[in-house]
């Protein structure tokens, strides 16, 4: 037994030990897969949240990128190339993907999609920057862009907050409301949109009577909405994504506040209406047009793309959300520009820069010098619940 | 006596090998992402070390650690990105100021016992971290700082590659690693030994139990506060998700793989967790296509527990009682056959 258990204990040693050395020894089968084709694969990296509390954004964004490749590879590849795809999940640890960052460096990638959060992809920035190396991100911060001298080889592909802000006061404006209460997870999402709804109230004439937070972990907010309540505010904001932002509107429901529920684009995707229930019907919020893709104009350029992703995506993988569509617009922005310059980094680069009036998911890009987002205040749709599905709000 | 002289001697040319190796390490290595891990490895070292001095010898739990790495870390960023201190004085502040709370906190903290010691230091993390969060103004609250951290440089040498920041790192780990093995050969690591061992006979010989406690636990803090001084500056962003509870137990997990009661239980456990979460992102995918992160962290929590269960010691100290039994074996084999 006690023999047993030494050889045990060897065993594993000899397991790790043996993992470890198949790691190190990573790079170099992948090299000597490629001689075997005519044409050299073109190899391009991802970073997404695929585990740990980004992974309702990084589970969509990996299967749509998945499902693009393959599309692409089926259909001849880049120019002929095959795309190889290396994918790397940093756990959402912003040390991790730092690590990633390097690793998809050092294996030759010609360009960088990810990371899926801003915290996630401020962390690799460091590297990116100074290996030149083109990165588009899928998250919203604009710091991810700003300032633009030292984010020369950085884009992005979501709403900035800046937009999604200016947008829901414009809609609040046409709603003659002016007087509203803010409440937002404490988190870097939270935060960046406080930061940026006080910003656009105070150009926008709009009053903020309470300012509420909750952890993202919360429960129960019915503190805060009471506190909302007292206030009398005319509208509220939440700014949020699920499991909290579906208790906050739970909660909201069973005090039965009557003003208008506003939330951010934190709720673009079917679990927040799981989780909420019946309380979900009735909100209002600003986000990509994705999500009623069914119910634009006909003459709305982005109608056909919108309703091919979100049939494809729905055949294979579960309902449509925006995170998925970042990831496709990063992705889709960074083979049109490797289709024009070949795989050379520099010209990858300024070609991302060159995009104009590329038809994404989130909306129509118009990349340039100074915008590395390049997205219109008309890329948003304002999105009402109503029986439990999405539909354009009046 | 001889024994305990051959014993030294050899503790010191294995810390002397070992130099040697870190410092050969990274001209074999010329891949940056390996480099870049090896960076990690070596500041998590400095904590790990700290917090086996802690946990090892004194005997006593923290979960609060990240708390001190993270104290360092926004230290260093704020005063270095906000109001262009120097880079190294601010390491420095970092580490008197996060030494100083360490020893002010340790004061009462160190009047419980048991649990109540790890709930105290677990909740001295958590203010830490909200502190982080809520202090807008100061740190940027929970999107990180605004402003990028500057790389250290000596001189006009600006220590801005992995390759130059490997030798930063590792020089720092050394110390940290010699100083450790210094308190511990010394009158205060048997001090801490016996309180490890018994803490009412090491108080009924006269040892004064709470002093070198607090000392320690100072020390470890100091320790946590450099690390993190070093990874504001690797990275140049901080916010304060890395310094959350999770990275406190993740600490206090590569301590106790790591085995520790040995100055190198710090970094056989820091390297076989770092290797370990990233072998795993490339073994994984070969095995199972199209798995995600989900089962990486099924694996590596097996893996965790079989080692637990099979080198419940550590790994050091496993395959010192693996090579000790082996030994042991062929003595009495020897001797046997010996007989006849």
């Amino acid at each position: 037994m006690v023999r047993f258990k030494k050889m045990s204990a060897i065993l594993v040693i000899v397991l790790i030990m043996g993992l470890l050395v198949a790691g190190c020894g990573g790079t170099k089968t992948e090299t000597d897969k490629t001689t075997a084709e005519t044409k050299e694969p073109y190899k391009i990296g991802a970073i997404f949240d695929i585990s740990g509390k980004g992974s309702s954004l990084g589970i969509p964004e990996r299967d749509t990128v998945n499902m693009i490749i393959d599309e692409v590879n089926k259909a001849g590849g880049i120019n002929g190339h095959q795309i190889e795809l290396v994918m790397l999940d940093n756990e959402s640890d912003e040390t991790k993907s730092a690590l990633a960052a390097r690793k998809l460096i050092e294996q030759g990638v010609l360009a960088i999609i990810g990371s899926s959060q801003s915290g996630t992809t401020l962390s690799t920035l460091e590297a990116i920057q100074k290996a030149e190396i083109p990165l588009v991100s899928a998250a919203a911060s604009i710091k991810i862009v700003q300032p633009i001298a030292d984010r020369k080889w950085v884009f992005k592909t979501a709403h900035s907050d800046a937009l999604v802000t200016e947008k829901i006061i414009t809609y609040l404006k046409s709603k003659a409301i002016t007087k509203v209460a803010f409440a937002s997870m404490n988190n870097a999402y939270g935060d960046s949109g406080l930061k940026e709804f006080t910003a656009a109230a105070a150009k926008g004439g709009v009053t903020i009577v309470a300012k509420e937070k909750f952890a993202p972990e919360d429960t129960d907010m019915t503190p805060q909405l009471t506190n909302i309540n007292r206030a009398k505010p005319e509208a509220v904001i939440c700014w949020a994504i699920p499991p909290s932002a579906s208790s906050f509107t739970a909660n909201y429901r069973t005090l039965d506040l009557k003003m208008p529920l506003i939330h951010s684009h934190g709720i673009g995707n079917k679990k927040f209406i799981e989780l909420a229930g019946d309380a979900a019907n009735g909100v209002i919020f600003p986000v990509g047009k994705l999500l009623v893709a069914e119910g634009l104009a006909d003459t709305d350029p982005q109608k056909a793309v919108l309703v091919d992703y979100a049939k494809k995506f729905e055949a294979k993988y579960g309902a449509r959300n925006t995170f998925g569509g970042h990831a496709w617009d990063a992705l889709k922005v960074v083979l049109a520009a490797l289709e024009k310059a070949g795989p050379d980094k520099v010209k990858i680069r300024d070609e991302i820069e060159k995009t104009q009036n590329f038809t994404g998911i989130s909306g129509v890009f118009n990349m340039s010098p100074t915008d590395h987002n390049g997205l219109a205040l008309d890329s948003m749709v304002i999105v009402e619940i109503d029986k439990g599905k999405w539909v354009l709000a009046k | 006596m001889e024994d305990l002289k051959r014993r030294k001697r050899l503790r010191h040319s294995l810390i002397a090998l070992f130099t040697v190796i870190i410092f050969i390490l990274p001209f074999i290595i010329t891949n940056n992402y390996y480099r870049s891990v090896l960076v990690i490895i070596g500041i998590y070292t400095t904590v790990v070390v700290g917090l086996c001095l802690l946990m090892g010898y004194a005997g006593q739990i923290s979960l609060g650690h990240a708390g001190f790495y993270g104290l360092g870390a926004y230290v260093s960023g704020v005063l270095t990105s906000t109001y262009d201190v120097s880079p190294w004085i601010a390491i420095l502040l970092g580490a008197v100021g996060t030494g100083l709370v360490a020893y002010i906190i340790g004061i009462p903290i160190f009047r419980l016992q048991g649990h109540y010691l790890a709930l105290a230091t677990l909740g001295l993390g958590l203010i830490i971290h909200v502190v982080m969060m809520e202090e807008v103004d100061i740190t940027g609250g929970p999107s990180g700082l605004t402003k990028s951290i500057p790389y250290l440089s000596i001189g006009r040498f600006e220590l801005n590659t992995d390759f130059k920041y490997y030798f930063l790192v590792w020089i720092v780990a050394l110390a940290a690693i010699i100083l450790a093995n210094n308190v511990v050969h010394s009158r205060i690591g048997r001090a801490l030994r016996s309180v490890h061992g018994s803490e009412f006979a090491a108080q009924s010989l006269g040892v004064d139990t709470g002093k070198y406690k607090l000392q320690v636990f100072t020390l470890s803090a100091i320790y946590a506060s450099v690390a993190g001084s070093l990874y504001a500056h690797y990275i140049t962003f901080i916010s304060p998700s890395p310094f959350g509870l999770m990275t406190s137990i993740q600490f206090l997990v590569m301590a106790v793989v790591g085995g520790l009661a040995s100055i190198w239980g710090p970094i056989f456990g820091v390297t076989a967790i770092t290797l370990l979460t990233e072998g795993l992102k490339y073994i994984v995918p070969k095995m199972i296509p199209q798995a995600g992160g989900e089962y990486e962290i099924v694996v590596y929590g097996v893996i965790l527990v079989i080692i637990m269960i099979f080198l419940p010691e550590g790994i050091t100290s496993g395959i010192v009682n693996i090579y000790e039994g082996w030994r042991h074996r062929k003595e009495l084999a020897d001797v046997t056959s010996g007989d006849k």
